[in-house]
C-alpha cells in the first residue's frame, strides 16, 4: 500500500486530474469540431459546468456551506437585475452581487440581521 | 433567436493580426481586467482552508498549480483531513474535475491550424481552468488564428500567478481576516461564473446552460458524487436534441 503522505496523495490527485485533460485533447483530434458529436460534447460541457456552478450556489460543500441561502439568493437576483438593465455587462453584475453579499454577510456578523 | 450552432473554428481573416507578442499581452491585459481578480478571491478561499487543515503553504500551491480546478482541489483537501481512504480522495478529486475532457474538446478546434497550438497542445490542457476557458471561448472566435496562441498562454500566465498569489493571500491572511470577508470571496467566483455562463450567445449553449443549471442542484441531492458528469450527460444530451430539432432544415 503507499504510504498516505499529503504529498503522495497531491501526486495522485493531480495525476487522476490530468487524466481527463489529456483524454479531452486525444479526443478533440478524433473527432470533428463540425461535426454533430463536436455539438454534443459542447453542450454537455456547457451543460457540466451550468450545473457545477449553479449546485455551489444552492448547496454548497465547502466553507460556502456556512453561509445563508437567503443571503447568496439575493446577491444573485439583484446581480441578475443589474445584469439585464446594463445589457448583460458581466463586470457590474458580479462586483454588485459580491457587495450585496458582503452587506449580508457583515450585517449578520454584527448581529444587525 | 436566428443563429445557427456556431462552427467553433473558422480562423477570421482580419487584415494585420498582432505580433505573438503584442497578442501575448493582449492575453495578459485581458486576464488582469477580470478573470486574474476571481482566480485571486477564489483562490484565497482555499489557501484559508488548507491553512485551517493544517497543510504546508507549499501544498497548497503545489495543489493549485498541478490540479488547477478548485472543486478538485477542495476535495482532496477535506477528504484527507476526514481521514478517507486514499482511493475515495483521488476519486472524489478526479471526478470533480472531469469536466475538463469536454472542455478541452471544445476549446482545442480553436487552435488547428497551428502548428505551436499542436506541439503544446497537452501542456495547453493542463493549464486549462474555467475562467481561462471561458476567456477563451468569448474571444478567440473573433481573432485571426495566428494571434490565438500567445493570447492563451497570455491569459493562462496571469491566471496561474493568480492562483498562486490567491493561495498565499488565504493562506497568510487565515484568522486575520473576518470570516465574512473570506466568505464573500468564495461566493464571488461561482457568482461571477453564472454571469458569464449567461451571457453565452450560441443558441446550443444557450439551452444547455439554462437546463443544466435547472436541473444540476436536483441532481447533486440524488447522486452527490456523480451528479456533475450526469448532469452534463442529461442536459447537454437533451440541449443538444432540442437545438437540432428546432433547427429548420435546408
Amino acid at each position: 500500500m503507499i504510504e498516505q503522505t499529503p504529498w503522495t496523495i497531491l501526486m495522485l490527485c493531480i495525476a487522476a486530474t490530468s487524466v481527463w485533460r489529456i483524454f479531452g485533447v486525444v479526443i478533440a483530434n478524433r473527432i470533428d469540431a463540425n461535426g454533430a458529436l463536436f455539438q454534443w460534447f459542447s453542450c454537455v460541457a456547457y451543460a457540466m459546468l451550468a450545473g457545477l456552478i449553479t449546485r455551489i450556489l444552492v448547496f454548497p460543500v465547502g466553507s460556502l456551506a456556512q453561509t445563508e441561502l437567503t443571503d447568496r439568493a439575493v446577491a444573485m437576483t439583484v446581480g441578475f437585475v443589474v445584469f439585464f438593465a446594463l445589457k448583460r455587462n458581466v463586470f457590474v453584475a458580479t462586483v454588485t452581487a459580491f457587495l450585496v453579499f458582503l452587506t449580508l454577510a457583515w450585517l449578520r456578523h454584527s448581529g444587525r440581521l | 433567436m436566428m443563429t445557427m450552432t456556431k462552427s467553433p473554428a473558422p480562423p477570421s481573416t482580419s487584415a494585420s493580426p498582432l505580433s505573438d507578442g503584442a497578442a501575448f499581452l493582449s492575453g495578459v491585459g485581458t486576464a488582469f481586467a477580470m478573470p486574474f481578480w476571481m482566480v485571486v478571491g477564489a483562490m484565497i478561499g482555499f489557501g484559508s482552508l488548507v491553512h485551517a487543515a493544517g497543510f504546508g503553504l507549499d501544498l497548497g500551491i503545489g495543489s493549485t498549480l498541478g490540479i488547477w480546478g478548485l472543486p478538485g482541489q477542495v476535495a482532496m483537501v477535506e477528504l484527507f483531513v476526514l481521514g478517507a481512504p486514499l482511493l475515495a480522495i483521488i476519486a472524489t478529486s478526479s471526478m470533480a474535475n472531469l469536466r475538463f475532457m469536454p472542455m478541452v474538446v471544445v476549446m482545442t478546434p480553436l487552435f488547428a491550424g497551428d502548428p505551436r497550438a499542436r506541439r503544446w497542445r497537452f501542456v495547453m490542457a493542463q493549464i486549462m481552468s474555467i475562467n481561462i476557458w471561458s476567456v477563451t471561448m468569448s474571444r478567440c472566435p473573433e481573432m485571426p488564428l495566428k494571434e490565438r496562441f500567445p493570447f492563451y498562454l497570455g491569459v493562462s500566465a496571469v491566471c496561474l500567478l493568480g492562483g498562486v498569489i490567491g493561495t498565499a493571500l488565504g493562506f497568510v491572511l487565515a484568522g486575520n481576516m473576518p470570516l465574512y470577508v473570506t466568505l464573500s470571496l468564495v461566493f464571488l467566483n461561482p457568482a461571477y461564473f453564472v454571469f458569464v455562463f449567461s451571457s453565452v450567445r450560441a443558441r446550443n449553449s444557450v439551452i444547455a446552460v439554462i437546463l443544466g443549471a435547472i436541473t444540476g442542484p436536483a441532481i447533486h441531492l440524488l447522486s452527490p458524487d456523480w451528479g456533475v458528469p450526469i448532469t452534463g450527460i442529461l442536459a447537454g444530451s437533451a440541449a443538444f436534441i432540442a437545438d437540432r430539432h428546432w433547427q429548420p432544415r435546408q
